[in-house]
Parts: C-alpha cells; structure tokens; sequence
C-alpha cells in the first residue's frame, strides 16, 4: 500500500493546505515537529504510557453476546473507545497534540467542538499541562450538549459560543480558525478530527490508529483470525478511520463507514457527503462536500452534533474513490433506536454518533453468517445525551414513580 | 506589464499612492454595487477589488462576513458577479479584481472562471485561501489570459515563503500588516513600515498593504511605505448601513476622499 499523504499531504487529489498565509508557517512547523517526533522512541513511550495510565488504554474489545442473539447472525464486537478516559476516542489525538504544543513552546490552546467529546478532551489534557484553552462551539450545539458545556467550564476552559451560519461545528472550526490567525505565534489549534489543512488529516488518523492496532491485536488473541467487517461512523472520520487504519492493508476485511443521513436523504436536512455531495475546499481541504450549485456550502442536519459536518475526511473521500472503504448513512430515527437498542441488550448507553453505526447492523448483520465476525468502534459514551434524547421522548420534567416511558 | 501594475507605477510618477478599495458583491445588492464601484471611483479609488460572497470566509471578520450573508441572502452566484463585472466595464476601465475563496471558483470551474474573467474585463484575483503551493493549476490559466494573482505577504511568512510568494505572483505583491483577519485593529505603524520597506526590497513589483486599515491616518502611515493602500471592511461598514440611511453613498464618496486625499504628494 502507498504511504499516504504524499509530501504536500495529499491523498491522490483530496488533501491539500487551503489556508490563508498568516497560519502556513504555523502548519509548516507542525508538520515539521511532528515528522521529527513521530519516530522518536522517547515521544512513543511517553505518549503511550500516558495512554496507558491516563486514558486507560487499552480499552476492551467485547464481546455483545446479547446483540449477537438479537441479530442472529455474525459475531459482534464492540471496541469500547467509550470507555476512554472523558467518554471518546476524542482523548486520543488531544493527549499526542498536547505533547507537540508543549514541544512547540506554544501558551495556549484553541480548539473547536460539534458534540463536545473534543472540547472536554482538550479542555482536560490542557487543564493538566497548565495551559489556556478556549474552544469554540456553535450555539445550537451548546444547547443539546448543554452537559459537556458545563464539563469544559469545570475543567478551566472558556467556552465561546458561535452565533454565525448554522451555528453547529461548521461554524465553530472557521471561528477557531479566524482566532488560530490572530494568535498564531503563541497558540496552538487543536483540531479533532480528520479535517482541516495538511498535517491535521494525516497527524489525527496516527494519534486515532491506536483503536485499530489494538482491535487487531485483540480479534487475533480472542477468534485467531481478521474480523469480517469493521463498523464505524463518520462525521469529520477520525475514529472510523483510527480502526479502519491498520486494516487497509488486509483485503479480506470489508470496512464501512455510517454518515448522518438525518431525517433521509430525499429531505435535504442530512450530512451525507457521499450521497450527494461533490468535491470541493472547505476549510483548509479539498474533499467531498455539501454545497449547492455555486459553491456554497449547504446546512447540515444530524440529531448527533458530532455528525453535522458539510465536510468529509479526506482520506475518507480517497478510499471511497478505490472502493476500499463502503460508506453508507441511516436516518436520525434509526439512530435513536439503536440508541435504545444497544442500552436495552448490553447495558452500554451509546452517543447518539456511535449509535449510527449500531443503527447500520440492522441493515448488514442479517446479511452475514454466524461464522463472521464484526468489529464496530463504539466511539463514545451517550451521557452527553441523555438530556437530548429524555427530552425528545418527553421526559424532561419531574421524574415520577409514573409508566415507564423508555 | 499588466493593468493592475502599470496604474500603480503610474501613480508613482505623479508621487501619488494608489488607494485600493474593496466592496462586496451584491451587498446590499448587485445594481446598488455597480453604483458604489462608480462612486468610489469617482471619489478617487485607484482600483477596485470586488468580493464574491462565500459562505464560510475563514479569512475575514464579522463585517465581511455579515456582508457575505446579507449578499447571499438575494443570493448572488459567481455568474452574477461575472456579469457584473461586465455591466460595469461598459461605464469605466478602473482596474477591477476579484476576492473569492477557492471554492466558488471551483464550482463554476477553474478553466471557465479564468476564460469568462478575461471576457468581461477582470484584471487581478486574489484568493485567501490558496497559497502558492496550492495554486499550481490556477497560475498557468491565468498568465494565459492575462489575469494576475495576487498573493498575500503575512507577518509571519518566513524569507523562503516570501520569495515563493513573491515568484508565483503578477500585478502586486499584498503585504498583510497584522496577524488576523479582515477588520483587526492595526497597531505598531512603525514596525509596518519597516517591514513593508524591506519587502520592497525584495521585488520591483508593488506593494499594496491591506486588513485593518480603516481610516486617513492609518492609510497615510501605510501609504508613506507602501504603493498602495488596500480599505475593506470600513467601507463595507458603510454600505452595511444602506437599508437604514438613505445617504449612505455619499457617506461612502466623502470616506473614500478622505482616504484618497492623504495619498496624494506622498513620497
């Protein structure tokens, strides 16, 4: 397989640094202290024992007996990334970028939140390296995870809501980035997902692959062979392409990935970029992306805030051109649903973003036999969204003794 | 030499500085921003750059942005733009540029945007978001038709990125004087000029200095180094005021004059 990025961290056409002058030098020295340390044994130790001791790596791979009945069909495990430390893979990249900004000599740290996973990771590994940390989030995103407002607050961050556009993670990374071009010179953007200019996309899915090489590890020891087919869902893409990674190589493992399809496609009010995006520069990389016929970019709608993105990885854009990596959406009320499902069959009450891969297993596990094996990245815990999800089903309120609603 | 230069080198001659002004198409709608170009030509602008709406400006500040929404709102598409452009070049031949980020300009597509520019008479473009590295496929259409990209100079770009820069551009060479985005506040005028005279240093072509110059006595400090002054957001600011005060186009005409008259006699 090709190394990818290439140098100007492209990944065939996708890719690329779309940005103003002011933030290239600042990429460029990334780029640079990354490349330098990637392979420097004494920054591997240190990242991994503080994913060892700090995040709680590695988490398990387990293994849903229960939903395995339900589905009747292949075996399904669940890599538990909602068990991290903050609930999400999100802790991941925060506890690499952290490292590279102290290694940068950077004060400070910006960052930008859909759902708030990543503004409580990065609120969290800045609180413990003594830095400033403000993150920005649209205002409708502030609303339905009120809870993660609260957590980033408590960790020390300043919250800073963002009321242009459609007010959701869109609008929240060109705030970062407008704030990134003015306070360049002593501040560090952590981006979190696979977005964004060269070297976010490639540097991310490194810190990320750490799901995927230890649910190698973990497949091997427990079914003595590759799993069938990897589930993840994909918003920017970081923790679909975190399992996906280490597998790309190995053909016989099918992998795909789950967008936000809303309230369906034929409505317009979804975040499916391949279903009926096109390529096009948004925010520092070219990729697929929601946009109308002038070139402007569309709103988005997902009951997940962490999904409700115009814009897809794009590494992701270039697998789906090999046809390496599927991908493929369900609505918001198969979402919810799976949220139930897998709260009711496992004891695990997933985020509403995880809950869409969940959502897909109606649609492939009937397809499969129970010699197969699944492995689905559970990338975060849903108490982010319990408040939403009661909310919908009309629970808010006093809690009574009355009819149980769930 | 191209249109864009050769009106700043001219300038010079008669020891003036070009004021350059921006505006946003379509703000507050396309037929009031023909007007404002005739306007603000007649008030002095030297060149006009012409903004084209986009959705997620990532380089500019609230105003601009506000500006984009409200154009946007009729909307106004890279098309309608063009054809502005191409009304306007009926009525005058002050050198005209684009600013639009990468993206519309993709979606109307690269190799039409550059033929239809030259068709309708636009001499420069300036996109925010593409640094030269990226601009690979864009440089060789333009030079074919007679179009200059302009780069921007930023206060953190290292001598390296600025002799990049500096080979990959025509028309002027645009120095940024501050480290954020269109509107910031501008501060440390003698430091500016510093930088701004040793980038001349560098390059025979002009220097134009732009964000965060939003009245005459910033463009007066700018001007006494650079070749031409770059005003946005201040005007747009102005025009941002158009449902309410029905005198807002001779507000415009009497800033752009104060702006121009500082720019005069300068050496």
């Amino acid at each position: 397989m090709k190394h990818l990025p290439n140098k100007k961290g492209r990944f065939g056409p996708y890719g690329g640094r779309y940005v103003a002058e002011t933030l290239m030098p600042a990429l460029l020295e990334l780029e640079q202290v990354y490349q330098s340390v990637r392979r420097d044994p004494a920054f591997k130790k240190q990242l991994s024992e503080q994913l060892k001791n700090y995040v709680g790596r590695p988490t398990s791979l387990y293994f849903a007996e229960r939903l395995t009945q339900y589905f009747g069909g292949p075996k399904i495990y669940l890599k538990r990334e909602d068990l991290c430390h903050t609930g999400a893979h999100k802790i991941n990249n925060t506890i690499g970028q952290i490292l590279l900004t102290q290694q940068m000599g950077k004060k400070r740290v910006i960052a930008e939140t859909g759902a708030g996973q990543h503004g409580v990771a990065v609120a969290t590994v800045a609180a413990r390296a003594g830095l400033d940390c403000e993150i920005y989030m649209g205002t409708d995103d502030m609303k339905r995870q009120a809870l993660n407002v609260i957590r980033m607050r408590m960790l020390g961050a300043k919250v800073r809501g963002v009321d242009t556009g459609s007010r959701t993670l869109k609008d929240a990374i060109s705030e970062a980035l407008r704030d990134w071009t003015a306070n360049v010179r002593d501040t560090h953007y952590i981006l979190g997902s696979v977005l964004g200019p060269h070297p976010y996309p490639m540097m991310i899915r490194d810190f990320q692959s750490v799901i995927g090489l230890e649910a190698k590890q973990q497949i091997l020891r427990f079914e003595g062979k590759l799993p069938d087919l990897l589930i993840a869902c994909v918003g920017g893409g970081s923790n679909a392409i975190g399992l996906f990674y280490p597998f790309l190589s190995h053909e016989t493992v099918k992998m795909v990935g789950v967008e936000a399809g809303g309230l369906g496609l034929d409505s317009g009010k979804h975040a499916a970029r391949f279903a009926s995006g096109s390529v096009g520069v948004l925010q520092g990389t070219m990729t697929f992306l929601l946009q109308d016929e002038n070139g402007q970019i569309e709103r988005t709608h997902s009951i997940s805030a962490g999904l409700d993105y115009a814009a897809v990885g794009p590494e992701h854009s270039y697998y789906r051109d090999k046809e390496r990596i599927a991908y493929t959406s369900v609505t918001d009320d198969e979402a919810l649903a799976a949220f139930h499902l897998l709260s009711k069959q496992e004891g695990i009450i997933p985020a509403l973003e995880s809950s869409h891969a969940v959502a897909y297993l109606n649609k492939v596990a009937p397809t499969l036999n129970s010699d197969q094996v699944i492995i689905l990245n559970l990338s975060g815990r849903g108490d982010k969204d319990v408040h939403q999800v009661s909310e919908m089903m009309g629970l808010t309120g006093a809690i009574t003794e009355g009819e149980d609603l769930c | 030499m191209s249109r864009i230069e050769s009106t700043l080198k001219n300038l010079l001659l008669i020891r003036e500085k070009a004021l350059i002004t921006y505006v946003m198409a379509g703000d507050p709608n396309l037929k009031a921003t023909a007007d404002i170009v005739l306007e603000i030509e007649g008030a002095g602008a030297d060149i006009v750059e012409i903004g084209v709406p986009f959705s997620d400006p990532i380089a500019d500040g609230p105003t601009i942005q506000k500006a984009a929404d409200r154009a946007l709102a009729h909307p106004v598409s890279m098309a309608d733009v063009l054809h502005l452009v191409e009304s306007l070049r009926k009525e005058t031949k002050i050198p005209i540029i684009l600013m639009s980020y990468c993206n519309p300009i993709l979606a109307y597509g690269l190799s039409a945007f550059f033929k239809e520019s030259r068709r309708v008479g636009v001499n420069g473009v300036i996109v925010p978001d593409l640094p030269p590295e990226e601009a690979k496929d864009f440089l060789p259409l333009a030079r074919r038709n007679q179009i200059d990209m302009i780069f921007l100079v930023a206060p953190t770009s290292t001598p390296d990125r600025v002799e990049k820069i500096l080979k990959a551009g025509s028309g002027f060479v645009y120095y940024v004087p501050l480290t954020g985005v269109t509107g910031s506040k501008l501060s440390g005028m003698d430091d500016v000029q510093k930088k701004i005279k040793a980038l001349k240093t560098q390059t025979d072509r002009p220097v134009a200095t732009g964000f965060g110059i939003s009245n005459p006595e910033d463009a007066k400090g700018i001007g006494a180094a650079a070749d031409g002054v770059i005003v946005g957001s201040a005007l747009v600011k102005i025009i941002g005021t158009a449902s309410e005060n029905p005198a807002y186009l001779s507000d415009l005409s009497a800033f752009v004059s104060s702006l121009k008259e500082v720019l005069k006699s300068v050496d």
